[in-house]
């Protein structure tokens, strides 16, 4: 190394290597004692004691993921409740909108994350004095050390009472070995700091439009590609979905005049309980499927109301009305029509039930309902 | 260093005063025992349930501690240990507290009421665990293994005193790895058998872990009381911040484990909505035990958060003082909380509730007294010792 070369190279610091947690406990305590305030101590892990060897001030750290943990509990209540009360409001599991003990998991994950994420960042910022994404300590022989076996400190030549030849002797005095000395890197000075080089801002760019791009394919065009669309593309027509094929372009059709949809066929003796008596004729024969098939309507529509054998013993407890029963001489001189009618259109408090039983299953309701009648009041010869 | 020094430590008695006082707010406890007993049964059966579940926490409390440093390998809390195993010592006067409950358990226990049985074919179901012979074999096999667990702790240490062979630490390592699954095992009984079964109806599988919380942070909480006091009258001299630093940090870690644990507790029931799993938490929500739900969450987490939640804090002996009695309170109205609604449909403070904890403050007393005059207050002749006292941040 000629003269030249070393005042070109501005110098750092002065570093000493020691080999126990102890001497460099000892080491800087007397760093701190000769009156040196910009020093730093590295070790391969957490030494106890350090902290106050260094005379070192409690970290401002902790204020700051106070700060950052407070924001996360605030930033996640807020948002929760603005989903829940005005943007999206659900009930879920009958409880009020604004469940505060369902916003706790979360909020306390948010907290935690925030508090640690940010502090993380701040520690960057504060000590690494971001954007400087290097150390004039990286990368060097000693740093090689000091992260794996040994213990050492670095007296920095910004220090006011920095002198080199008196700072390599006292490192020396209190036994450090490999005492020397640590300059900045060259072409960072030069160039400034590493992160705005041209450079590095180009490649950083190209790495995020092709991320983007890779990802935009990906989701918006890859997964339609057949067959790999996980079937999310399907060529059937969705309610309120517009169509080409039709000349209005409405993919929604209305029933062509005049005619009337399987199933849909309207219910003519609406209002005329008495033409229903009359004119309906029951066309299930009381065949066991039949039976059975209206045992099971009636089981799930019927007895919650009326009570499994039609007593109009309900299970409702209170809460609504007590029906009839079914097994009164009234209802049992009723045509089967009568019953449909009241099944289809509703009476006093019972609503018509036409949307949720279809015809077919309202007769064998009928016939089952029957059955109930005539084991409540069986014959002399229906015992023999 | 100071390797001297550790020996100048040796059988310092506490003050005269302080021990005739012990003796006489046990007095005065004993007195207002009996007086309960005679005036109003069932209450104070019912108070001894939360003293004999306050002074036992502490107890084993502390043991835990014992057994946690040994396993660990901790060495900063060596030269406080002594503390510990004087608070564990109460374990056999909480055996004794529980004794007058043993003969009022009809009153306390709907399981133990043969009327009430009679009628509940819940309780007829449940009666093969909960019957009076069968939680009586079950408290004396806890607080007996317990016992045993406490003697030979103790012992070793007490002995390692005088012949400094490291055989006890050993010793002690291997006896701590047993009494932990006994430890926890028999909490988790305590809990359920004196807390839980006073509604026998609701069940809960995280409340022995919620108990659990309660009673470690006792033990703590106590322990850093002693600690405080005695070294603010000389008697730990060489103790530096580092150490009272972690105790902070033992018991601020506690504080919020609880409330993890009790939010957990109740969370699940809140969710789920179930008539029978919300009723606890109803009759602790009307006729005024609402107000001492919201006390507990302030008192229990709250404070304790934030008066210790920065690291200057943990280090401040007034605000350790003030917190750790705070925190025994807490304990104190949390197992009010646990085990009183049952008692009375809204919440009852009468002279029996400020009263009989008189007889635990004093029994410390005396257990402190008579502890510090026969055995060293630092365990001299540790081998972590050294160590624990040369402990740095």
């Amino acid at each position: 190394m000629t003269e030249n070369t070393m005042i070109q190279k501005p110098l750092y610091a002065i570093t000493a290597i020691f080999d126990t947690p102890n001497s460099i406990l000892h080491a800087a305590e007397a760093t701190s004692n000769a009156g040196y305030k910009e020093f730093d101590v590295h070790t391969p892990y957490p030494v106890h004691g350090l902290d106050s060897a260094m005379r070192l001030k409690t970290s401002r750290i902790g204020l700051f993921t106070f700060i950052f943990g407070l924001l996360g509990v605030l930033s996640a209540v807020s948002f929760i409740s603005w989903i829940t009360i005005s943007n999206y409001p659900l009930v879920i599991g009958g409880k009020p909108f604004w469940s505060w003990p369902a916003f706790v998991p979360v909020s306390f994950e948010v907290t935690v994350l925030l508090a640690s994420v940010l502090s993380t960042v701040a520690m960057i910022v504060f000590y690494f004095k971001f954007p400087n994404i290097s150390h004039p300590l990286h990368d060097t022989a000693y740093m090689k050390r000091v992260s794996s076996d040994s213990f050492g400190i670095s007296i920095q030549a910004s220090d006011p009472l920095f002198d080199q030849v008196k700072v390599e002797q006292f490192l020396k005095n209190l036994g450090g070995t490999s005492v020397g000395p640590v300059y900045f890197n060259q072409e960072e000075l030069e160039h400034g700091q590493k992160i705005f080089d041209p450079k590095f801002l180009a490649v950083l760019s190209v790495i995020a439009l092709t991320v983007s791009i890779v990802t935009y394919f990906t989701l918006n065009r890859l997964l339609y590609v057949q067959p790999f669309n996980w079937m999310m593309e399907q060529g059937k027509l969705k309610a309120q979905e517009p169509s080409n094929l039709f000349p209005d372009g409405i993919g929604m059709r209305v029933p062509v005049e005049g005619t009337v949809a399987r199933g849909f066929l309207p219910y003519p003796y609406k209002g005329k309980p008495e033409d229903a008596a009359r004119y309906l004729v029951n066309p299930l024969l009381p065949t066991p499927k039949n039976l059975e098939r209206g045992k099971a309507k009636f089981l799930t529509f019927c007895s919650p109301c009326h009570g499994n054998f039609a007593q109009g013993d309900s299970r409702l407890q209170g809460q609504f009305p007590n029906p009839p029963t079914l097994q009164s001489d009234k209802v049992r001189q009723w045509p089967d029509g009568s019953i449909f009618h009241v099944i289809t259109e509703g009476q006093n408090a019972m609503p018509p039930y036409s949307r949720l039983i279809a015809p077919d299953d309202r007769w064998a309701i009928i016939k089952y309902i029957r059955v109930l009648q005539r084991a409540q009041h069986a014959k002399e010869s229906d015992l023999k | 260093m100071s390797d001297h020094h550790a020996a100048d430590r040796v059988n310092k008695p506490l003050p005269k005063k302080l021990y005739i006082t012990g003796w006489i707010l046990t007095g005065i406890g004993l007195l207002l025992y009996v007086l309960g007993y005679l005036t109003d049964e069932s209450h104070a059966a019912f108070a001894n349930v939360v003293n004999f579940l306050f002074l036992a926490s502490i107890g084993v409390g502390s043991l835990f501690l014992i057994a946690l440093e040994y396993l660990a390998g901790a060495v900063w809390s060596v030269p406080m240990r002594r503390v510990n195993e004087f608070l564990a010592s109460l374990i056999p006067f909480a055996v004794l507290l529980a004794l007058p409950i043993f003969f009022h358990l009809h009153n306390v226990f709907q399981w133990a009421s043969p009327e009430i049985v009679s009628t509940d074919t819940i309780l007829q179901a449940k009666s093969p665990y909960l019957n009076v012979n069968f939680f009586v074999l079950r408290f004396v096999v806890i607080f007996g293994t317990w016992i045993v667990f406490l003697y030979f702790l103790k012992r070793n240490s007490v002995l390692q005193d005088k012949d400094k062979d490291q055989k006890h630490t050993r010793f002690n390592i291997r006896i701590s790895a047993m009494f932990m699954p006994v430890f926890a095992f028999g909490l988790t009984f305590l809990a359920i058998d004196w807390a839980l079964s006073l509604e026998p109806h609701w069940y809960s599988t995280v409340y022995g872990v919620y108990f659990f919380s309660g009673t470690a942070l006792a033990g703590i909480a106590a322990a850093t009381f002693c600690i405080v006091l005695l070294y603010k009258h000389g008697y730990f001299p060489q103790l530096r911040r580092d150490h009272f630093y972690s105790l902070g940090t033992l018991m601020f870690v506690f504080v919020n484990f609880w409330a993890y644990i009790a939010f957990s507790q109740f969370m699940l029931v809140w969710y789920a909505n179930m008539p029978e799993e919300t009723y606890w938490f109803v009759a602790r929500w009307k006729n005024g035990w609402e107000y001492i739900s919201i006390l507990l969450i302030i008192v229990h987490f709250v404070v304790p958060y934030f008066a210790l939640l920065s690291q200057d804090a943990k280090m401040n002996l007034p605000r350790l003082k003030f917190i750790t009695v705070w925190l025994l309170f807490a304990h104190f109205l949390d197992l009010y909380w646990l085990v009183m609604p049952t008692y009375s449909a809204s919440p009852v403070c009468g002279w029996i509730e400020i009263g009989f904890p008189v007889l635990i403050v004093g029994l410390v007393i005396i257990m402190f007294g008579w502890k510090m005059k026969r055995y060293n207050l630092i365990p001299i002749g540790d081998p972590k010792l050294q160590k624990g006292l040369e402990f740095h941040l």
